[in-house]
């Protein structure tokens, strides 16, 4: 068995650049196939806009239609951030099991100063609003700098890490309401989880807000490089002089503050906040990064890919309901185009389909 | 002998005896009924069902793998058994292979898909886990099945001894069954060849191969022996509450990998053994147990569990890194 040498790397050292004209028609349409698939994205796009045709055949005039997509735009935005601080642990080898968790604290400790604060005849609403963001904001940058220390000193598995942290923080979630949500909030939080500006709704804006930013931090400062290598090579870049403690505490914080700003949305949209909420989103957001092209040992992977990844999973969850199809059997199919992706990935490094055969060889000298 | 005693001081089951023992003593002061034989019988049997689905976790640990789908495996075992009891009236012998049987093919499933497509245990087993789950909610439309036979849900009694009046300790199928998997399984582990192998290959995969070892058949009989161990345990489950409900075992799966990561296996592979596999779930049900008859809130129980799998870890951890440091210089 050769695992390592099949494994499916793309050569990402394959420039557009070295494809000559002196090649055959065909070959040069492998050449153009191997270079869209080491771009990394395409794959996905070509699914994307499969399913998407499809759908829209199967259901003439009713998904490709205004209120479809802005129905789409209101349901991504929870997952996509929750995947969103999946993405930085991932990205670092580790794994963060305490997100949900940590959303529905940040949900319950917020709702719970909403709750108890606000003067019932208004006044001094946006106040208790504003204080109450900034404790759940203080809080889970508090809890995920805690965890990062952990994963950095403990010299555990990341996943046994947040797995006890998570039964922690949601063991006390759990005791202090006794497993009872927190329901009525101020009229501005509501409006949150509804507003359209610009046609559209506000949740979409703040995730995608979210994604730009995350991209730029992760391929254009010094932190998102680092965050790359700890992924690569643990070791190798404490020895090239970057604090990685540092660097840990900083991905768990940051994979926290996109947990406060799920919480947030999901606080609108339900106008409650409960311990139980999302538990079932917990693996799905791996599974959108792995499906984004995100290594799962870590060190690979962009925030573009698990954008699309997601739009795919939305995609399929809202035109299967539109064909009437049962949310659990939806579930399946997202578990079933992991796996098909996971297969054609490992086809087309296995046999070579798409790869520019002589061209190959000189490349990787 | 002393060579033996001193390996043993330096294992993860000699802290956890420990710890053990410690709380026996505070709890058993503390409250007169927990150190009773009939409150110990109690306290075994609730734990018997998570305790042979972290022996069979702990066999795929071992391999360096991982596998979040046995809980979603034990379900759909579960209740096509209970399909076919309740409402196809097999008989008994018929049922029980089914659901080894089911159990036994989804675990296999699981190890083709991650020998062939060379992919991530964890990544794999969540997309079956969500597979098989989801599946089994769409064909049950998440409706249990009450009615089970007699057979299979009348309590068995193995033995019985009075223990005074009107009390007496009896030994259930579901511990006698628990016992049976953990001695089949340390018997696999330590005194077969097999089990030399998946500890080798756990350890280095690499150097594994290279001595001989089949690292395909390795994964295939992990995850089908997990498969098989999850059947079982799902069977068993349906015997102790006497109904099948679809969504009953979900959500226990992290709870039992850290049952298994307490007893001394690691994510890493190779290491750990069946005895501290089974003391770390004792230590969880004396835990509960004790707590709860000190009366302090099961809600509480949660945060405990997080605590005592951090400090158990970080101690494995630690240690770990004191014995490199110490070997370097």
């Amino acid at each position: 068995m050769s695992a390592q040498a099949l494994s499916p790397k793309p050569m990402s050292s394959m420039k557009a650049t070295e494809m000559t004209s002196a090649e055959s028609p065909t070959e040069r349409l492998r050449s153009f196939f191997y270079m869209c698939r080491s771009h990394g994205n395409t794959g996905l796009l070509v699914l994307l806009g499969l399913l998407f045709l499809t759908f829209t055949i199967l259901l003439p005039g009713r998904f490709a239609t205004h209120d479809t997509m802005v129905s789409m735009m209101f349901q991504l935005p929870e997952l996509g951030l929750l995947a969103l601080a999946m993405l930085f642990p991932l990205l670092s080898g580790g794994f963060n099991l305490a997100i949900i968790a940590t959303t529905n604290m940040a949900a319950l400790l917020m709702a719970w100063i909403m709750v108890t604060y606000v003067d019932p005849t208004g006044g001094n609403a946006g106040l208790i609003v504003a204080l109450a963001l900034l404790a759940g904001l203080v809080t889970v940058i508090l809890v995920g700098a805690f965890t990062g220390y952990l994963v950095a000193t403990l010299n555990t598995h990341p996943i046994l890490v947040t797995l006890g942290t998570m039964s922690i923080i949601s063991g006390f979630c759990v005791w202090l309401t006794r497993g009872k949500p927190i329901a009525g909030f101020p009229e501005s939080v509501q409006s949150l989880g509804n507003a359209i500006y610009l046609g559209i709704p506000l949740p979409f804006w703040i995730f995608t807000a979210a994604t730009i930013a995350v991209g730029l931090l992760l391929s254009r400062t010094r932190f998102g490089i680092s965050v790359y290598m700890v992924g690569s090579n643990l070791e190798a870049t404490r020895y090239s002089g970057i604090n990685t403690r540092n660097v840990l505490i900083s991905i768990y914080a940051a994979s926290s503050v996109l947990c406060w700003c799920a919480a947030i949305l999901m606080m609108a949209r339900f106008n409650s906040a409960s311990a139980g909420y999302a538990a079932s989103y917990l693996l799905i957001t791996v599974l959108a990064a792995i499906l984004g092209g995100v290594d799962p040992n870590g060190g690979f992977g962009k925030v573009s890919g698990l954008f699309i990844a997601l739009l795919v999973l939305q995609v399929i969850s809202s035109g299967l309901n539109l064909l009437g199809v049962n949310t659990q059997l939806t579930q399946a199919t997202w578990g079933g185009t992991m796996i098909v992706v996971m297969a054609v990935r490992y086809l087309i490094a296995r046999f070579g389909w798409f790869k520019p055969r002589r061209k190959l060889a000189k490349s990787t000298v | 002998m002393h060579n033996l005693l001193t390996q043993f001081k330096r294992s993860s089951e000699a802290y956890l005896t420990a710890v053990i023992l410690l709380f026996i003593v505070i709890l058993g002061v503390l409250t007169p009924d927990f150190l009773t034989l009939n409150n110990w019988v109690d306290l075994i049997e609730s734990y018997s069902v998570t305790a042979i689905l972290a022996i069979g976790l702990f066999v795929v640990l071992v391999t360096g793998g991982i596998d979040i789908s046995f809980a979603a495996t034990a379900s759909v075992a579960q209740y096509v058994a209970a399909y076919c009891a309740a409402r196809l009236n097999l008989p008994a012998p018929v049922v029980l292979l089914a659901g080894a049987a089911i159990g036994t093919l989804l675990g296999c499933f699981n190890a083709f898909l991650i020998d062939r497509l060379r992919a991530t245990a964890i990544i794999i087993t969540i997309s079956t886990m969500s597979v098989y789950f989801a599946l089994l909610m769409y064909f049950t439309s998440g409706k249990s099945i009450y009615g089970l036979p007699a057979w299979w849900s009348d309590s068995v009694v193995l033995f019985e001894w009075a223990t005074g009046p009107d009390e007496s300790v009896r030994l259930t199928l579901p511990i006698v069954v628990m016992v049976l998997v953990a001695v089949v399984t340390a018997f696999i582990m330590n005194r077969t060849s097999l089990g030399r192998q998946l500890y080798a290959m756990g350890g280095n995969p690499e150097a594994a191969r290279r001595v001989g070892v089949s690292i395909s058949s390795m994964q295939w009989f992990a995850y089908g022996y997990l498969g098989l161990l999850a059947g079982i345990a799902g069977l068993l489950q349906a015997h102790r509450v006497g109904e099948s409900v679809p969504n009953a075992m979900i959500g226990s799966e992290l709870n039992v990998i850290a049952a298994a990561v307490l007893g001394g296996a690691s994510l890493m592979g190779g290491i750990g053994s069946v005895s501290g596999v089974v003391l770390g779930i004792l230590l969880l049900a004396i835990l509960r147990n004790g707590l709860n008859l000190l009366g302090v809130s099961p809600y509480f129980f949660q945060i405990i569990i997080g605590v005592i799998l951090l400090a158990s870890t970080g101690i494995t951890g630690l240690s770990l890194r004191r014995r490199r440091v110490a070997e370097v210089s």
